[in-house]
C-alpha cells in the first residue's frame, strides 16, 4: 500500500511538472497573453500601406509598448488598409489629433506603429479614428523616388547649361 | 540470382514485420478504451516510463540547451545578432530537439525496460499463465505499457524543452552576455504557439511510436536469453531509424 501510494504521489509530481513545462511554454515563450476578457480600448487607423505589418505587432508612444495590433482589413472604398489597435485601459490621454506611423525596428527588426502625441485638449474614446497617418516606407518606392530625382536634377542641369549656351552665343 | 532471392526474403520479412506490427497496434487500440477504466495500471506505467526517466531527461534537456546557447552564441555574434540567441534555441528545442532527443532517450530508458520486461515475462512463461487464467497478455500487459508511454512523452518533450530553453539562458545571458530583455523578448516576438503545438504533435506520434516498437518487440521474443537481449537491441535501434524518419515526414507536414 505504502509503496503504490509513492508511485502514485511520483507520478502526479511528474504530471505536473510535464504541464508545468507546456504551460510555460505557451505562456512565456510565446507572445500570446492569455486573456480574461478585452481590456483597454479599440482606435482605428487607416494606411495607404502598411508594409509588413503583422497583427500582434507592438503600438508604441515614445518608444513604451502602450498596446497592440489587433486586425488588419481592407477597406474597399477607401483602398486603404484598415488597422484595429487595442490600446491598455492606463494610456487613455492620447490627445485626438496625434498622428500615427508605421515604423520599422532596426534594420531587418519587424514593423510597429508609433503614435506622436498632438496637443489637442481632448483624448481618444472607444471606437474613434486617428485621421493623421503615414504609411510604412517601401524600399522599393524609396529608392525608386530617389532614382527618379537624380534624373530629374541632370535633366535641370542640362537644360541649365543649354541656356547659359545659348545666352552666350547671342552675346 | 540468389542474391536477387535473398534481397526478396529480406524485403518480404520486412514487410511482414511491419504489416504484423501495424495488426499489433490495432488490436491495442482495439483494447485502449477498455484499459483506461483500470486506470491504476496505466499510472504505474506512465510512473515506470516516465516519472523514472524524469531525471535523465532533465539532466538532457540542460545539457542540449546550454550547448545550444553556446553554439548559437558564436554562430550569431559572427553576424552581430546575439540578441537572437533566444528565438535560435526557443524554436530548435521545441520544434526538433525537444521531441527528437527524448524519444531517443526514451527509447533507450524506457523503451529497453519495457521491452526486456515483456520478453522476459515471455521467456518465463508468465504469458502463457495469463492465457492459462482467460486473460488476455495483450490487454492486461501491454496495452497499458502503450497507453502509458503516450502519456509519458509529451510531457517529457515538453520537460526537456522548457530546461533546454533555461540552460541557454543560463550559458547565453549569465556567461555570455546577452541582454536578458533582448533574449526573452526577441523570444517571445517570434515563437508562435503554433511551433509549440508542433512540437507537442511530434512528441505524440514518436511516443505512439517508440512504445509500440518496445511493446511489440518485448511481446514477439523469441523466450530465451539471447532472444530477449536481441528484442532489447532491436526496440532501440528501429525506434531511433524510425523517430528520424517520422521526424522528417512530420516536419515537412506540418510546415
Amino acid at each position: 500500500m505504502r509503496q503504490t501510494r509513492a508511485i502514485e504521489f511520483s507520478t502526479g509530481l511528474f504530471a505536473l511538472l510535464g504541464f508545468a513545462a507546456l504551460f510555460f511554454l505557451l505562456t512565456q515563450i510565446t507572445n500570446r497573453d492569455i486573456r480574461f476578457g478585452e481590456t483597454g480600448y479599440q482606435l482605428l487607423a487607416k494606411f495607404e500601406n502598411i508594409g509588413s505589418l503583422k497583427v500582434g505587432a507592438p503600438v508604441s508612444m515614445a518608444g513604451v509598448t502602450i498596446g497592440r495590433v489587433e486586425k488588419i482589413e481592407y477597406d474597399n472604398t477607401e483602398y486603404k488598409a484598415a488597422v484595429t489597435l487595442r490600446i491598455e485601459p492606463g494610456y487613455n490621454r492620447i490627445p485626438d489629433d496625434s498622428d500615427a506611423a508605421i515604423f520599422t525596428a532596426g534594420l531587418l527588426g519587424g514593423q510597429y506603429i508609433g503614435i506622436g502625441p498632438g496637443g489637442s485638449e481632448t483624448y481618444f474614446k472607444d471606437k474613434d479614428q486617428i485621421h493623421l497617418t503615414q504609411s510604412a516606407i517601401v524600399l522599393e518606392n524609396l529608392i525608386s523616388k530617389f532614382l527618379f530625382s537624380l534624373a530629374g536634377k541632370d535633366k535641370d542641369k542640362d537644360q541649365n547649361q543649354d541656356a547659359q549656351g545659348a545666352e552666350a552665343k547671342t552675346q | 540470382m540468389s542474391l536477387l532471392r535473398e534481397l526478396w526474403r529480406s524485403l518480404r520479412s520486412g514487410l511482414e514485420t511491419l504489416g504484423e506490427m501495424m495488426l499489433f497496434l490495432g488490436r491495442m487500440l482495439a483494447y485502449t478504451p477498455a484499459s483506461l477504466r483500470r486506470f491504476g495500471l496505466i499510472v504505474h506505467q506512465v510512473y515506470n516510463t516516465g516519472a523514472l526517466s524524469l531525471v535523465i531527461i532533465m539532466l538532457c534537456g540542460l545539457f542540449v540547451g546550454m550547448v545550444l546557447g553556446l553554439q548559437g552564441f558564436d554562430v550569431l555574434q559572427r553576424f552581430g545578432s546575439e540578441e537572437s540567441l533566444g528565438t535560435m534555441t526557443a524554436l530548435s528545442l521545441l520544434k526538433e530537439l525537444g521531441p527528437v532527443v527524448t524519444a531517443l532517450l526514451f527509447s533507450g530508458r524506457a523503451g529497453t525496460a519495457l521491452a526486456s520486461e515483456i520478453g522476459l515475462m515471455q521467456a518465463t512463461d508468465q504469458l502463457a499463465a495469463m492465457r492459462m487464467m482467460a486473460v488476455d497478455p495483450i490487454r492486461r500487459v501491454c496495452v497499458p505499457r502503450f497507453v502509458g508511454g503516450i502519456i509519458a512523452m509529451p510531457l517529457l518533450a515538453a520537460i526537456f524543452s522548457g530546461i533546454g530553453i533555461y540552460g541557454a539562458q543560463l550559458v547565453g545571458v549569465q556567461m555570455m552576455g546577452v541582454d536578458s530583455g533582448q533574449f526573452w523578448s526577441q523570444m517571445r516576438a517570434s515563437v508562435e504557439t503554433r511551433d509549440v503545438m508542433e512540437g507537442v504533435i511530434k512528441s505524440c506520434v514518436f511516443g505512439v511510436a517508440c512504445s509500440l516498437i518496445a511493446v511489440y518487440e518485448g511481446y514477439n521474443a523469441i523466450p530465451t536469453a539471447e532472444g530477449v537481449g536481441r528484442a532489447t537491441t532491436r526496440t532501440v535501434v528501429i525506434s531511433a531509424v524510425v523517430t528520424l524518419v517520422l521526424d522528417y515526414m512530420l516536419t515537412a507536414a506540418l510546415r
